[in-house]
């Protein structure tokens, strides 16, 4: 009777204190999944896929509650990204139709008013006061906030011209 | 010399060859075109910069842009003249968008710049001939235009045993480099040695495809009494490709992804050859190439040397034009090269061919559904699936396709020559990787903007945390001023 006692109360506190360690030194904050999926976002907080960033939209993705193609600055290989980290199948139709797009200033009205290049997330723009502004094409993930700001509609997303380096092969028309 | 064992090649085909359109006729120079266009770009790698202005007079030889970049090759005049404009003129590639291009409008004088050369070329030691083929802007002439300079320093420092000279040629209709051999042999031989020296390769074999009788007597006769060997290669479809005739010639293949210098391989082609001893023994660089001008709608095919920039409607006028219906013009060859409309297009340092096919020619006919008869795999000279791949790509599954080989794909279009339902299996193949590299590109593009999105946001942290101290320290400052202004008014009262 003792001895079933004490063997009891021992293997009970040793397991429960052991479960207590366990608890503090293996604890996870937050979910992985979300700082991971952080990492893969552009991480320039436009706000396009109605979040308030890319933390929030991670975070959405993570709980299941937002496709992965919601990050149109992303494009087709974030949409892939996502897919393959999320395990999902990606559903590709809606996004292949949209064309990468870049800012462009349009120089004749602009009037420098340094709104656009102080809003840029990833400082694309360059300008100065009464200065004509400019557009960093590699830098410009078209998150469209310049688009906003601007008074004199002078910046615009257009579709990034296509160069000898960017121009490929269509795909051939099917066979029936 | 013809001991040397060949090794099998796996696949390939044997299309008509019709060079006998054009293989007899000599080369010839082409008339002095009046305005050349000059794109900076005609190799692999970055385009070059101009070092000329508008309104600029220069010499046959001078150089208009420099190189930029590690892989980039300069650009020269291709003859005396005015820079007349630095602008977009169509490229001559199959999308027809404007590149950057500088155009000259020759003189007529033709006057070169003081060049220095070199009597005794097989002395110079292997850096200075590296340094120079770099300076004459030499590039592959077989069709692939990657800066030569940078395949032989490449080979240098990794040990190259064998060096191999293209002369395959296996594209039908092109005989340009049949010609070049025949008429220029010892020049190339010159050139090859220079080559075997700047690389210190131990074996240094010619490989020739057997439908070039003449052009192998020629090289042969001119190889006579030097390390250069000579081989006689069966004729077949892609033999010319640059890892099939490694593994013709040498029996190694060069791993996936990998480059041939990694099994101590280094492969030029012929022209090639001729352009580095120009550059070396004469100081030219390379502003001019031989052309095959064919096709069945051709008046008269032949085999022109034009300065880079030509127009090509200027080789077509010179073959005396069209003697029928044209359905498709193609720059290089039939199989691998790139079809194009405007024949204002000028010619470039990668043209071997400009051909005007007829309908019957390029038998167009439409694709049908794959029976899977595998004939493309019994084709392939690299051992893929190209219908399996093709599947893949066709149902958007570009991961699939990779996981088949697709990156090994040298598009030599086998597949797509043999396919009995006419399936344009190498047109997917193309798709697909140029697909896949602009994906890459917007990955790596990512990545970028991510960082600089952090840069801006730790920066305005920085700048606010900045702001604050600042204002604490004048807060500060203010503070004990207000005190020291107390207490001495304090002490002037008790006073």
């Amino acid at each position: 009777m003792l001895i079933a006692i004490i063997s009891l109360t021992v293997l009970g506190s040793t397991l429960g204190l052991l479960l207590g360690y366990a608890a503090r030194r293996l604890a996870v904050e937050g979910n992985p999944l979300v700082a991971e999926i952080q990492a893969i976002l552009p991480g320039s907080q436009c706000g396009q896929c109605g979040f308030p960033g890319c933390a929030g939209a991670a975070q959405a993705l993570a709980d299941g509650t937002a496709p992965v193609t919601l990050c149109p600055p992303g494009g087709r290989a974030l949409v892939q990204a996502l897919a393959a980290k999320l395990g999902v199948e990606a559903d590709l139709s809606g996004v292949q139709d949209s064309v990468p797009m870049v800012a462009e200033v349009k120089e004749e009205i602009c009037i420098g008013c340094t709104r656009c290049f102080k809003i840029c997330p990833t400082d694309a723009i360059l300008g100065a006061a009464q200065q004509i502004h400019s557009v960093f094409r590699e830098a410009c993930t078209a998150c469209g906030k310049c688009e906003e700001v601007c008074p004199t509609e002078s910046v615009k997303l257009q579709p990034i011209p296509v160069t000898l380096q960017s121009w490929h092969w269509k795909k051939p028309q099917e066979a029936v | 010399m013809l001991g040397l064992k060949l090794f099998k090649l796996r696949g390939g085909v044997h299309p008509e060859g019709r060079k006998q359109l054009a293989a007899e006729h000599g080369i010839r120079s082409l008339p002095l075109p009046a305005e050349l266009f000059i794109p900076l770009q005609q190799h692999i790698g970055a385009p070059a910069t101009p070092v000329v202005k508008v309104g600029e007079r220069v010499l046959k030889g001078q150089l208009l842009a420099a190189a930029q970049g590690a892989v980039s090759a300069p650009v020269h005049a291709p003859t005396s003249g005015t820079i007349t404009a630095l602008g977009d003129h169509v490229a001559p590639h199959p999308s027809g968008l404007p590149v950057p291009t500088i155009t000259l409008t020759s003189d007529g004088a033709e006057q070169w710049l003081e060049a220095a050369g070199c009597a005794t070329p097989l002395e110079l030691a292997a850096e200075e001939i590296a340094a120079q083929v770099a300076a004459a802007g030499i590039v592959g002439l077989g069709g692939a235009t990657f800066p030569a300079a940078l395949k032989l320093n490449l080979s240098r420092n990794s040990g190259v045993q064998t060096l191999i000279l293209n002369g395959g040629e296996c594209e039908p209709y092109l005989t340009c480099d049949d010609r070049i051999m025949r008429e220029r042999a010892p020049q190339i031989v010159e050139g090859i040695q220079l080559i075997a020296r700047a690389v210190a390769a131990d074996e240094v074999l010619v490989g020739i495809e057997d439908n070039k009788p003449q052009a192998i007597a020629a090289m042969q006769a001119a190889a006579q009494g030097s390390s250069v060997q000579v081989v006689v290669m069966p004729s077949m479809y892609p033999m010319g490709s640059e890892k099939q005739i490694i593994q013709v010639l040498t029996g190694k293949e060069i791993p996936a992804g990998g480059r041939p210098a990694d099994i101590g391989v280094l492969v030029h082609n012929v022209a090639t050859a001729y352009a580095v001893q120009q550059a070396i023994r004469y100081g030219r660089p390379l502003i001019s190439r031989i052309v095959t001008v064919s096709g069945g709608a051709i008046k008269t095919a032949c085999n022109v040397e034009a300065l880079v920039g030509t127009p090509v409607q200027a080789l077509i006028d010179f073959a005396d034009g069209y003697a029928q219906p044209t359905a498709r013009l193609v720059l290089g060859g039939p199989m691998m090269g790139q079809q194009f409309t405007h024949t204002g297009v000028p010619v470039v340092k990668g043209t071997s061919g400009v051909l005007a096919l007829t309908a019957s020619e390029i038998g167009q006919a439409e694709p049908s559904p794959c029976i899977r008869c595998t004939t493309c795999v019994r084709a392939c000279p690299v051992g893929l699936l190209p219908l399996e791949m093709a599947a893949h790509i066709r149902a958007s599954d570009l991961t699939g396709a990779v996981a088949l080989g697709l990156k090994d794909c040298i598009a030599c279009g086998s597949c797509s020559y043999v396919c009995p339902a006419h399936i344009p299996l190498v047109h997917y193949f193309n798709y697909a990787k140029g697909d896949l590299a602009a994906q890459e590109r917007a990955k790596l593009k990512l990545e970028a903007t991510k960082k600089l999105a952090e840069d801006r946001t730790a920066r305005i942290a920085r700048i606010e945390r900045e702001r604050a101290e600042a204002a604490a320290r004048r807060k500060a400052a203010r503070e004990a001023k207000e005190r020291a202004a107390k207490a001495a008014a304090e002490s002037e009262g008790a006073a």
